[in-house]
């Protein structure tokens, strides 16, 4: 860039270099009918689920139909509050309006009898040693602070109980990782 | 949901999402930010004369690279209007006022920027006005908190 010529009035200040362009949201989240009974249980201290009448999966938090068969889950399964982590992520970078003091981990943790992993914090161990596998529990919130959020859940923290085998997401159904079709060539893909 | 009373059981939350950016501006737009800063409007002569302003940082003709920062207004002509009967919360006013193009003095282009006259009565095309400048300036185009019509001789 050429050098610019400055009018008196501006030559001797210290310049502008850079300027607040802050993105502001204000939304309104509707949690949805199945949401909202999975949201008022755990209020209670309770994780219910909603099972597919054909495939049988449990859903959690379940969003009232079954995305494969298309069908409500009209079918409510109280959950036990210990699961296996299925993937997790260490944040190591700090970040505007972090809740958690770094390195945290979040993982997605199978809870036992369910078939779709939840998102939330772990806990009460050191993030190198978090591992695919690990079998932990919920720890809530006091009772007097339950209330319709996840946030009623504080983080997982492991059991001790031994590792668990941990099948790959979508594995047997040819759409996972490790299971990508084989392309043969000139398929332009 | 088809009735009333399902709509009652379904829950809702507020779900606010803020990214703080901060973006750099190169020191022609920067330029005219630390003008604002400091109560001046700076434009830009380009490669035929004219004095453009926000000031670009490349001819709009030839795209050449512009380096001429020269200061205009701050008064100046209102060369188009827009008037908004009900301000939303973000808008720069929290009173009806008119979306405004202004040519400062000595500027051959317009910028936008609010003008709180009070009525669509009291705009017109061709009218006189100034800035109000905020107490405290940080180099943003806020640091105009509006245009207001000139006072008269």
């Amino acid at each position: 860039m050429a050098e610019l010529t400055l009018p008196a009035s501006i030559a001797g200040v210290e310049p502008v270099r850079s300027v607040r362009t802050p993105a502001h949201l204000d939304y309104q989240f509707t949690a949805g009918e199945a949401t909202s009974r999975f949201l008022r249980g755990i209020a209670e201290r309770r994780i219910l689920g909603e099972r597919c009448p054909v495939c049988e999966k449990v859903y959690v938090p379940p969003r009232g139909a079954c995305p494969t068969d298309g069908v409500p889950t009209a079918e409510q399964v109280e959950l036990p509050h210990e699961g296996t982590i299925t993937s997790f992520c260490v944040v190591n970078v700090a970040f505007y309006g972090q809740a958690m003091e770094i390195p945290y981990v979040s993982a997605l943790i199978l809870l036992d009898r369910s078939d779709l992993p939840i998102m939330h914090l772990i806990q009460e161990v050191a993030a190198d040693e978090v591992r695919v596998g690990m079998r932990v529990e919920a720890v809530w919130v006091p009772d007097d602070e339950l209330a319709p959020t996840l946030e009623s859940i504080r983080w997982f923290r492991p059991t001790g109980e031994a590792d668990v085998a941990v099948d790959m997401p979508g594995e047997g159904e040819g759409t996972g990782l490790g299971s990508w079709p084989e392309l043969s060539p000139g398929s332009g893909a | 949901m088809s009735d009333g009373a399902a709509a009652d059981d379904v829950l809702r939350a507020p779900l606010v999402i803020e990214y703080p950016f901060r973006r750099t501006t190169g020191p022609v737009i920067g330029a005219f930010l630390t003008g604002l800063r400091e109560q001046v409007l700076i434009g830009i002569r380009g490669a035929d004369g004219r004095v453009i302003v926000p000031p670009v940082e490349y001819d709009p003709v030839t795209s050449e690279d512009l380096t001429e920062l020269v200061e205009v207004g701050p008064a100046g002509e209102v060369t188009t209007w827009a008037w908004v009967t009900d301000p939303h919360p973000k808008h720069p006013l929290d009173r009806p006022f008119a979306w405004v193009l202004v040519r400062p003095d000595g500027a051959d282009t317009a910028m936008l920027h609010a003008l709180d006259a009070g009525s669509p009565e009291a705009v017109r095309t061709g009218m006189r006005v100034a800035p109000r400048w905020r107490a405290e300036r940080e180099g943003a185009i806020t640091d105009i908190e509006c245009f207001v019509p000139e006072a008269g001789p």
